[in-house]
Protein backbone atom coordinates (compact mmCIF):
# COMPACT_ATOMS: atom_id res chain seq x y z
CA UNK A 1 0.00 0.00 0.00
CA UNK A 2 1.33 3.76 -0.99
CA UNK A 3 2.82 5.07 2.12
CA UNK A 4 0.69 8.27 3.38
CA UNK A 5 2.22 11.56 1.39
CA UNK A 6 1.38 13.98 4.25
CA UNK A 7 4.47 12.66 5.99
CA UNK A 8 6.24 14.83 3.28
CA UNK A 9 8.41 17.51 5.06
CA UNK A 10 7.81 15.52 8.84
CA UNK A 11 10.76 16.48 11.02
CA UNK A 12 11.33 14.08 14.42
CA UNK A 13 12.40 15.22 17.32
CA UNK A 14 16.18 15.35 18.22
CA UNK A 15 18.06 12.54 19.01
CA UNK A 16 19.85 11.85 22.21
CA UNK A 17 23.77 13.15 22.09
CA UNK A 18 25.73 10.37 20.57
CA UNK A 19 29.37 10.82 22.44
CA UNK A 20 31.93 9.99 19.57
CA UNK A 21 34.95 8.25 21.56
CA UNK A 22 37.83 7.76 19.86
CA UNK A 23 38.26 4.27 20.30
CA UNK A 24 34.85 4.12 18.22
CA UNK A 25 36.58 5.39 15.76
CA UNK A 26 39.33 3.48 15.47
CA UNK A 27 37.61 0.49 15.55
CA UNK A 28 35.68 1.82 12.67
CA UNK A 29 39.00 2.76 10.97
CA UNK A 30 40.28 -0.90 11.75
CA UNK A 31 36.98 -2.16 9.83
CA UNK A 32 37.34 -0.74 6.79
CA UNK A 33 41.37 -1.26 7.60
CA UNK A 34 42.02 2.04 6.87
CA UNK A 35 45.75 2.89 8.33
CA UNK A 36 45.01 6.92 8.21
CA UNK A 37 47.04 7.93 10.98
CA UNK A 38 44.56 11.23 11.35
CA UNK A 39 41.68 8.65 12.73
CA UNK A 40 43.83 7.31 15.45
CA UNK A 41 46.98 9.53 16.09
CA UNK A 42 45.97 12.83 17.88
CA UNK A 43 48.91 14.45 17.20
CA UNK A 44 48.71 13.92 13.68
CA UNK A 45 45.18 15.00 13.07
CA UNK A 46 46.79 17.85 14.78
CA UNK A 47 49.30 18.46 12.14
CA UNK A 48 46.33 18.74 9.68
CA UNK A 49 45.33 21.23 11.30
CA UNK A 50 42.31 19.54 13.54
CA UNK A 51 41.86 19.76 17.14
CA UNK A 52 41.51 16.07 17.91
CA UNK A 53 41.48 12.57 16.12
CA UNK A 54 38.95 12.81 13.00
CA UNK A 55 36.46 10.33 12.15
CA UNK A 56 36.28 8.22 8.28
CA UNK A 57 33.70 9.80 6.12
CA UNK A 58 31.20 7.81 6.47
CA UNK A 59 31.28 7.29 10.40
CA UNK A 60 28.55 9.44 11.27
CA UNK A 61 26.16 6.72 8.64
CA UNK A 62 25.96 4.68 12.01
CA UNK A 63 24.53 7.66 14.45
CA UNK A 64 22.31 8.98 11.29
CA UNK A 65 21.11 5.43 10.34
CA UNK A 66 20.00 5.14 13.78
CA UNK A 67 18.07 8.39 14.27
CA UNK A 68 16.55 7.55 10.92
CA UNK A 69 15.13 4.45 13.07
CA UNK A 70 12.00 7.20 14.34
CA UNK A 71 11.01 7.29 10.82
CA UNK A 72 11.22 3.57 9.83
CA UNK A 73 9.65 2.14 12.55
CA UNK A 74 7.28 5.00 12.95
CA UNK A 75 3.94 3.10 13.12
CA UNK A 76 1.75 5.93 11.51
CA UNK A 77 4.10 5.63 8.60
CA UNK A 78 3.78 2.15 8.51
CA UNK A 79 7.01 1.14 6.50
CA UNK A 80 7.69 -2.42 5.80
CA UNK A 81 11.28 -2.57 7.03
CA UNK A 82 11.93 -6.55 6.13
CA UNK A 83 11.10 -5.35 2.09
CA UNK A 84 13.41 -2.11 2.24
CA UNK A 85 17.10 -2.05 1.20
CA UNK A 86 19.16 1.50 1.11
CA UNK A 87 19.45 2.76 -2.29
CA UNK A 88 21.76 5.97 -2.18
CA UNK A 89 23.38 7.58 0.44
CA UNK A 90 25.03 11.23 0.69
CA UNK A 91 26.84 13.50 3.02
CA UNK A 92 27.57 16.65 2.84
CA UNK A 93 30.32 17.95 5.61
CA UNK A 94 30.87 20.90 7.28
CA UNK A 95 34.12 19.36 9.28
CA UNK A 96 34.60 16.04 10.10
CA UNK A 97 33.33 14.38 12.48
CA UNK A 98 35.74 13.62 15.50
CA UNK A 99 36.60 12.08 19.03
CA UNK A 100 34.59 13.67 22.01
CA UNK A 101 31.54 15.51 19.53
CA UNK A 102 28.02 15.05 21.22
CA UNK A 103 26.31 14.65 17.86
CA UNK A 104 22.50 15.14 17.38
CA UNK A 105 20.64 14.35 14.90
CA UNK A 106 17.03 15.94 13.15
CA UNK A 107 15.76 13.72 10.96
CA UNK A 108 12.82 14.94 8.41
CA UNK A 109 11.26 12.91 5.79
CA UNK A 110 12.26 14.89 2.25
CA UNK A 111 9.82 12.78 -0.03
CA UNK A 112 7.87 9.74 -0.86
CA UNK A 113 7.30 8.30 -4.10
CA UNK A 114 5.76 5.29 -5.75
CA UNK A 115 8.21 3.84 -8.34
CA UNK A 116 6.79 0.32 -10.24
CA UNK A 117 5.18 -0.31 -6.86
CA UNK A 118 8.03 -0.04 -5.26
CA UNK A 119 8.29 2.96 -2.43
CA UNK A 120 11.01 5.12 -2.40
CA UNK A 121 11.34 6.91 0.50
CA UNK A 122 14.10 9.88 1.63
CA UNK A 123 15.39 10.91 4.65
CA UNK A 124 17.55 13.93 5.54
CA UNK A 125 19.29 13.59 8.78
CA UNK A 126 21.22 17.04 9.95
CA UNK A 127 23.95 16.64 12.45
CA UNK A 128 24.96 19.15 15.58
CA UNK A 129 27.14 19.33 17.47
CA UNK A 130 26.49 20.02 21.53
CA UNK A 131 27.23 23.86 20.79
CA UNK A 132 24.84 23.50 18.27
CA UNK A 133 26.92 24.00 15.35
CA UNK A 134 26.24 22.23 11.95
CA UNK A 135 28.60 18.86 11.51
CA UNK A 136 27.52 17.26 8.57
CA UNK A 137 23.88 16.53 6.54
CA UNK A 138 23.32 12.69 5.62
CA UNK A 139 20.45 12.06 2.87
CA UNK A 140 19.58 8.28 3.07
CA UNK A 141 17.14 6.94 0.24
CA UNK A 142 15.29 3.89 1.37
CA UNK A 143 13.60 1.68 -1.50
CA UNK A 144 10.81 -0.69 0.01
CA UNK A 145 10.30 -3.58 -2.46
CA UNK A 146 6.77 -4.56 -3.69
CA UNK A 147 5.31 -7.30 -2.00
CA UNK A 148 4.79 -10.16 -4.16
CA UNK A 149 1.33 -10.93 -5.17
CA UNK A 150 -0.03 -13.88 -2.94
CA UNK B 1 42.41 21.27 6.76
CA UNK B 2 45.61 20.47 4.51
CA UNK B 3 45.44 18.42 1.64
CA UNK B 4 48.88 17.14 0.63
CA UNK B 5 47.30 18.00 -3.64
CA UNK B 6 47.39 21.33 -4.92
CA UNK B 7 44.58 22.47 -6.89
CA UNK B 8 46.86 23.88 -9.49
CA UNK B 9 48.66 20.36 -10.07
CA UNK B 10 45.20 18.51 -11.51
CA UNK B 11 43.01 18.76 -13.95
CA UNK B 12 40.00 17.67 -15.38
CA UNK B 13 40.90 14.07 -16.10
CA UNK B 14 43.80 13.54 -13.35
CA UNK B 15 43.56 9.82 -12.47
CA UNK B 16 43.73 8.89 -8.87
CA UNK B 17 46.03 6.05 -7.97
CA UNK B 18 43.52 2.96 -8.20
CA UNK B 19 43.36 0.43 -4.95
CA UNK B 20 41.99 -3.00 -4.85
CA UNK B 21 39.95 -3.58 -1.27
CA UNK B 22 39.70 -7.31 -0.42
CA UNK B 23 36.38 -8.42 1.51
CA UNK B 24 36.05 -11.63 3.41
CA UNK B 25 33.78 -12.76 5.80
CA UNK B 26 35.61 -12.24 8.48
CA UNK B 27 35.73 -8.48 6.90
CA UNK B 28 32.35 -8.23 7.04
CA UNK B 29 31.37 -9.20 10.94
CA UNK B 30 33.98 -6.99 11.91
CA UNK B 31 32.32 -4.30 9.83
CA UNK B 32 28.76 -5.05 11.42
CA UNK B 33 30.06 -4.72 14.72
CA UNK B 34 31.81 -1.02 14.35
CA UNK B 35 29.08 0.23 12.31
CA UNK B 36 25.86 -1.21 14.78
CA UNK B 37 24.76 -3.02 11.35
CA UNK B 38 23.82 -6.60 12.16
CA UNK B 39 21.56 -7.04 9.13
CA UNK B 40 21.80 -11.20 8.75
CA UNK B 41 22.41 -10.89 4.97
CA UNK B 42 25.90 -9.56 5.94
CA UNK B 43 26.44 -12.79 7.87
CA UNK B 44 23.97 -15.10 7.52
CA UNK B 45 24.07 -17.44 4.23
CA UNK B 46 21.10 -19.37 5.07
CA UNK B 47 18.92 -15.99 5.54
CA UNK B 48 20.49 -13.90 2.41
CA UNK B 49 19.49 -16.90 0.32
CA UNK B 50 15.74 -16.97 1.85
CA UNK B 51 15.71 -13.49 1.40
CA UNK B 52 16.43 -13.88 -2.38
CA UNK B 53 20.24 -12.87 -2.47
CA UNK B 54 22.43 -15.36 -4.23
CA UNK B 55 24.67 -15.51 -0.76
CA UNK B 56 25.77 -13.10 2.05
CA UNK B 57 26.72 -9.72 0.87
CA UNK B 58 28.88 -7.12 2.12
CA UNK B 59 27.12 -3.75 3.37
CA UNK B 60 26.67 -1.12 1.11
CA UNK B 61 28.18 1.52 3.15
CA UNK B 62 31.33 -0.70 3.55
CA UNK B 63 31.28 -0.75 0.07
CA UNK B 64 31.35 3.33 0.69
CA UNK B 65 33.64 3.42 3.24
CA UNK B 66 36.41 1.39 0.79
CA UNK B 67 35.76 3.71 -2.46
CA UNK B 68 36.38 7.07 -0.40
CA UNK B 69 40.14 6.04 0.34
CA UNK B 70 41.19 6.41 -2.99
CA UNK B 71 40.18 9.86 -2.69
CA UNK B 72 41.16 10.35 1.35
CA UNK B 73 44.74 8.41 0.44
CA UNK B 74 45.06 11.00 -2.03
CA UNK B 75 44.42 13.93 -0.13
CA UNK B 76 46.69 12.63 2.77
CA UNK B 77 43.53 14.67 5.17
CA UNK B 78 40.56 12.85 5.54
CA UNK B 79 38.68 15.80 6.21
CA UNK B 80 39.09 17.46 2.92
CA UNK B 81 36.16 15.88 1.86
CA UNK B 82 32.98 18.27 1.50
CA UNK B 83 30.42 15.71 0.06
CA UNK B 84 30.31 12.54 -0.65
CA UNK B 85 27.75 10.00 -2.42
CA UNK B 86 26.73 7.29 -4.05
CA UNK B 87 24.21 4.94 -5.41
CA UNK B 88 23.99 0.75 -4.71
CA UNK B 89 23.37 -0.54 -7.59
CA UNK B 90 24.74 -4.03 -7.15
CA UNK B 91 25.65 -6.06 -4.40
CA UNK B 92 28.85 -7.39 -3.45
CA UNK B 93 28.83 -11.05 -3.20
CA UNK B 94 30.91 -12.51 -0.10
CA UNK B 95 31.69 -16.39 -0.49
CA UNK B 96 32.69 -18.54 2.66
CA UNK B 97 36.06 -19.23 1.49
CA UNK B 98 39.50 -17.86 1.85
CA UNK B 99 39.19 -15.50 -0.99
CA UNK B 100 36.06 -13.67 -0.27
CA UNK B 101 35.68 -11.19 -2.72
CA UNK B 102 37.82 -7.67 -3.94
CA UNK B 103 35.96 -4.36 -4.40
CA UNK B 104 38.30 -2.47 -7.50
CA UNK B 105 38.40 1.25 -7.48
CA UNK B 106 39.44 3.81 -9.21
CA UNK B 107 39.16 7.74 -9.72
CA UNK B 108 39.68 10.92 -11.70
CA UNK B 109 38.50 14.32 -11.45
CA UNK B 110 35.49 15.55 -13.47
CA UNK B 111 35.46 18.89 -12.41
CA UNK B 112 37.60 21.98 -11.07
CA UNK B 113 35.04 23.59 -8.49
CA UNK B 114 35.22 27.05 -6.59
CA UNK B 115 37.04 26.99 -3.40
CA UNK B 116 40.19 24.73 -4.71
CA UNK B 117 37.55 22.19 -4.48
CA UNK B 118 37.36 19.36 -7.15
CA UNK B 119 34.90 16.75 -7.87
CA UNK B 120 36.01 13.52 -8.00
CA UNK B 121 34.54 10.70 -9.90
CA UNK B 122 34.50 7.15 -8.77
CA UNK B 123 34.22 3.90 -10.25
CA UNK B 124 33.66 0.76 -7.93
CA UNK B 125 33.49 -2.88 -9.45
CA UNK B 126 33.50 -6.54 -8.35
CA UNK B 127 34.44 -9.20 -10.80
CA UNK B 128 33.65 -6.31 -13.40
CA UNK B 129 30.46 -5.56 -12.56
CA UNK B 130 30.06 -1.75 -11.52
CA UNK B 131 29.04 -1.62 -7.71
CA UNK B 132 27.91 1.64 -7.00
CA UNK B 133 26.41 4.28 -9.57
CA UNK B 134 26.87 8.59 -9.49
CA UNK B 135 30.08 7.72 -6.91
CA UNK B 136 31.11 11.29 -6.35
CA UNK B 137 33.20 13.05 -4.05
CA UNK B 138 33.70 16.80 -3.96
CA UNK B 139 37.32 17.85 -2.32
CA UNK B 140 39.27 20.25 -0.98
CA UNK B 141 42.83 20.44 -1.71
CA UNK B 142 45.77 23.12 -0.80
Amino acid sequence: MALDQSFVGRSYPPTEPYEVGREKIREFAEAVGDTNPAYTDAEAAKALGHPDVIAPPTFVFAITFKAAGQVIQDPQLGLDYSRVVHGDQKFAYRRPVRAGDRLTVTSTIESIKSMAGNEVLDIRGEVHDEAGEHVVTAWTKLVARAAEEA
Amino acid sequence: MTAKISYADVEVGTELPAQSFPVTRATLVRYAGASGDFNPIHWNEKFAKEVGLPDVIAHGMFTMAEAIRVVTDWTGDPGAVVEYGVRFTKPVVVPNDDRGAVIEVSGKVAAKLDDNTVRVDLTATNDGRKVLGMARAVVRLA
